[in-house]
C-alpha cells in the first residue's frame, strides 16, 4: 500500500508536467524584440513537441525566427510568452542561474565554428562542461578520454584546436556536447565551416548518435543537410508552418563511400593519360 | 563550479600569457618593493636609535638646571646650568630612599687637559659617584672603579675612558697603575672602560674621577651638572620623575630652573619621529600600489574582451555569472597578491644592500610584511571586481557571436 502511495506521488508529480512522454514541449512560444518603438515578433506562437530519439532538422531562410528559436531551445534566452518543458521540466521562467544549470546538464551545444577554448587541448575542452557541473578531476578526465575516444580522436586527445583540422576540432565539440549526457544536442549549422565530405562525416557521427538513442535538433539552412534527419520543421516569419516527415534519410556512410568512390574513380581516369 | 577549479582556471590563463602578467604584476611590485624597503628602513632606524637610547642605561631620569629642549639622542644642555643644582640635594634626595628608585649618581663635568708620560689630550673629567658604572651602563675592561672608601677620602684615583687610555698610554691595559696629572693635580689610574660609542657619540672620551676630589681639586664648586636616577622599573619612571620634581621645585623654589629628562620621553619621541617619517614614506609609496591597481584593472578590462567569445562559451555549457565572475577576480588577486609577494623579496633584497652601503640597520617585522600583503591583495580584489562583473554580465548569445 504504502509502496502504491509513493509510486503514485512519484508519477504524479511528473504529470503535473504535462507531455511527460516528450523529450520537448513547446506551446505558443513566443519572442518579441523592442527596438525603440518598433516591435520586431521574432517567433510568433510556435508549437510542437519531440519524443525522445528523434532526430529533428530546423529549416528556415534567414529572419525566419531559426536563430531566436535555437537560442530559446538552448535555454540561452527566454521567451516574451509562451511554455517550454524540457525532460519534463519548464525552463521557460528559470532565473539566469538555473537556465545555467540547465544548459550543463540538459543540452549539448555543437556550434558552425566549434567554439573550442584555443589554449585547451582536446581533453581539457571536453573536460570544461563537466568542470561546471562539479565533477571531481579524476572522473572528468576518465569520461572525456572515453568520449574522445568514441568520435575518433583517441590518439590525439592532448591537440590543441589549432593542431587539429576543421572535422577534427567538430568532433571534439561533439565529444564536449555528450560529456553530460545531455537530453538534448542541440547542434547549430555544425557543417557550416566543412568541406561536403567532413561535413558528411560529422552528419554521420550525429546519426550514429541518434541510432543509439540520443535525441538531436540540428539548425540548418542546407537541404541536403537536413534531409539527414529524420523530419524536418520548416519556419517562416517567426512561424512554424511545415512538418516535413522525410521517410528515407539520407545515410551519410553510404554518401561518403559514393564520394569516395568517385574520386577513386577520377583518380583511375587521370592516371592512364 | 569549485574555488579549486576557478584558481586552476585563473592560473592557467595567468601562465599562458607570462609576459603580460609580469608586465601587469610590475606595478604592484615596484610599489611593495618601495614599501617594504622604505618601512624596513624606517623600523630598523628607530629600533637602532631606541637601542642606543637604553645602551646609555635602562630606567633612567635625569634632572639638569635650567629649561631643557627635547632632544634627540642626546641630552641637551639647557640653558642658565650654572649654580642651581646643589650636591645638598643629591644628599637630601639620597636620604630619603624614594620607592621606586634603584640608584642614584651624580655628576659634574669639567673640560681639562691631561698630560701622561710626556703625551697629553684635552678631555671632560667627570666627577661622580661609584654608582656611576652601574647606572650608565660601563664595564670596565681592566683596573676596578672607585668605591666609597675613595670617595671618602677624597683619593686621588681616575678611571680612564678607552680613547683617553689609549691616546695617553697607547695601549689601553698598560694604564692601569701610572699616574697622569689632571690639570695641576696628579692621578692614580686604577681602572679603563671598554670602549663605547652611542649615535656616534665616543664616550670612552672621558676621565671619571670620584666625586668629592672633583669637588676637591679640580673645580672647588658645590654645584652639580646633573643628576641620574635609575629606577626599578620602566613603570617606576613617571612616578620617581614626578615625585623627583616636586623635591626639586620644593628646594629651586623655581620650576622652570630644572628638568628632569625621562628616558620614556626620550623613547617616545623617537618613536614618534622615526613613526612620522615611516608613515610618510608609505603614503608615498602607497601611490604607486594605487598606478599598479589601476594597471590590473586596465589589463583585466582588456582581457575581458578579448575573451568574450571564451565567457560566452563557458556560459553556454553552463558557467553561472558566480563562477566567471570569480575567475576573474582570481586573476586580478593572484596578479596582485604575486607582484606583491616578489615586491616584498625584493624589496627586503633591496633594503639590505642599502644597509650595506650606509649606516643603519633593516629591520622588517612579520605585521609590515603581512600588512603589505593584505594591501595587494585588496588592491587587485578592489581593481578586479568592476572587470569581472563585466565579464560575468556578459550575455551568451552576444558573446559567442562576437569576433
Amino acid at each position: 500500500m504504502v509502496q502504491d502511495q509513493e509510486d503514485r506521488n512519484e508519477r504524479g508529480e511528473e504529470n503535473m508536467v504535462s507531455h511527460n512522454h516528450h523529450i520537448i514541449s513547446v506551446r505558443e512560444l513566443q519572442k518579441i524584440y523592442r527596438i525603440d518603438r518598433i516591435e520586431v515578433r521574432a517567433l510568433n506562437g510556435v508549437s510542437f513537441d519531440i519524443v525522445p530519439g528523434e532526430f529533428v532538422a530546423i529549416m528556415g531562410p534567414s529572419g525566419s525566427g531559426k536563430t531566436t528559436l535555437t537560442n530559446l531551445l538552448g535555454c540561452l534566452d527566454t521567451p516574451t510568452s509562451g511554455q517550454y518543458f524540457l525532460d519534463g521540466e519548464e525552463v521557460s521562467k528559470l532565473k539566469e542561474n538555473q537556465l545555467a544549470d540547465i544548459r550543463n546538464r540538459k543540452i549539448g551545444f555543437v556550434f558552425q565554428n566549434f567554439h573550442l577554448l584555443p589554449r585547451l587541448s582536446a581533453l581539457q575542452n571536453v573536460e570544461l562542461p563537466m568542470i561546471y557541473a562539479g565533477i571531481p578531476r579524476h572522473k572528468r578526465h576518465h569520461r572525456a578520454v572515453e568520449l574522445l575516444k568514441m568520435v575518433g580522436l583517441g590518439s590525439r586527445i592532448h591537440h590543441r584546436p589549432n593542431q587539429l583540422s576543421g572535422g577534427q576540432n567538430q568532433r571534439v565539440a561533439i565529444a564536449r556536447a555528450l560529456v553530460n549526457d545531455p537530453a538534448i544536442i542541440l547542434a547549430d549549422e555544425p557543417t557550416g565551416n566543412l568541406d561536403s565530405l567532413t561535413g558528411e562525416e560529422i552528419m554521420g557521427i550525429f546519426q550514429q548518435l541518434n541510432r543509439m538513442g540520443k535525441t538531436i535538433l540540428l539548425i540548418t539552412h542546407e537541404r541536403d543537410i537536413a534531409l539527414h534527419a529524420k523530419c524536418i520543421f520548416h519556419l517562416r516569419d517567426g512561424k512554424l508552418v511545415r512538418i516535413e516527415e522525410v521517410p528515407n534519410p539520407l545515410n551519410a556512410e553510404t554518401i561518403i563511400a559514393e564520394i569516395q568512390a568517385q574520386k577513386k574513380k577520377e583518380k583511375e581516369d587521370h592516371e592512364p593519360q | 563550479m569549485n574555488l579549486n577549479e576557478s584558481f586552476r582556471t585563473a592560473f592557467f590563463n595567468l601562465t599562458a600569457n607570462k609576459l603580460r602578467s609580469f608586465l601587469t604584476m610590475l606595478g604592484i611590485i615596484i610599489g611593495v618593493a618601495a614599501v617594504v624597503t622604505m618601512t624596513g628602513l624606517g623600523q630598523g632606524m628607530r629600533s637602532q636609535v631606541v637601542g642606543e637610547i637604553s645602551s646609555l642605561g635602562s630606567n633612567l631620569l635625569t634632572v639638569i638646571p635650567g629649561r631643557a629642549r627635547q632632544g634627540v639622542g642626546s641630552f641637551i644642555r639647557a640653558r642658565g646650568s650654572a649654580s642651581i643644582l646643589k650636591y645638598r640635594y643629591f644628599q637630601e634626595l639620597q636620604e630619603m630612599y624614594l620607592p621606586g628608585i634603584q640608584a642614584m649618581t651624580a655628576e659634574v663635568n669639567l673640560f681639562k687637559t691631561i698630560t701622561a708620560s710626556g703625551e697629553n689630550t684635552s678631555t671632560q673629567v667627570v666627577g661622580t659617584t661609584p654608582d656611576y658604572l652601574e647606572i650608565r651602563n660601563f664595564t670596565l675592561q681592566s683596573g676596578r672603579f672607585f668605591n666609597n672608601y675613595d670617595m671618602l677620602h677624597t683619593r686621588k684615583v681616575a678611571v680612564l675612558g678607552n680613547t683617553v687610555a689609549q691616546d695617553l698610554f697607547g695601549e689601553p691595559s698598560q694604564a692601569v697603575g701610572k699616574i697622569i696629572r689632571i690639570g695641576k693635580t696628579n692621578f692614580t689610574v686604577i681602572g679603563v672602560l671598554e670602549p663605547k660609542t652611542t649615535m656616534g657619540q665616543d664616550l670612552g672620551n672621558q676621565v671619571i674621577v670620584p666625586l668629592s676630589t672633583h669637588q676637591q681639586y679640580l673645580g672647588g664648586s658645590h654645584y652639580l651638572g646633573s643628576i641620574t636616577i635609575k629606577t626599578v622599573s620602566q613603570e617606576d619612571l613617571d612616578t620617581v620623575a614626578a615625585m623627583v620634581e616636586d623635591f626639586m621645585v620644593r628646594k629651586v623654589g623655581d620650576p622652570d630652573a630644572i628638568s628632569i629628562l625621562n628616558q620614556n620621553d626620550l623613547i617616545e619621541t623617537v618613536e614618534n619621529i622615526t613613526g612620522t617619517i615611516t608613515l610618510f614614506l608609505a603614503a608615498i609609496t602607497g601611490i604607486s600600489l594605487l598606478v599598479g591597481g589601476i594597471g590590473i584593472m586596465n589589463i583585466m578590462l582588456v582581457s575581458v574582451v578579448e575573451r568574450t567569445r571564451e565567457i560566452g562559451l563557458r556560459k553556454a555549457i553552463g558557467a553561472k555569472p558566480r563562477d566567471i565572475l570569480f575567475q576573474f577576480v582570481i586573476e586580478s588577486s593572484l596578479l596582485s597578491i604575486g607582484g606583491g609577494s616578489i615586491g616584498v623579496v625584493l624589496g627586503t633584497l633591496l633594503g639590505k644592500v642599502m644597509v650595506r652601503f650606509s649606516q643603519g640597520t633593516f629591520s622588517l617585522s612579520p605585521g609590515a610584511v603581512a600588512l603589505a600583503l593584505s594591501i595587494s591583495l585588496a588592491v587587485g580584489l578592489f581593481f578586479g571586481i568592476y572587470p569581472a562583473r563585466r565579464a560575468s554580465k556578459l550575455d551568451p548569445i552576444t558573446a559567442l557571436r562576437y569576433e
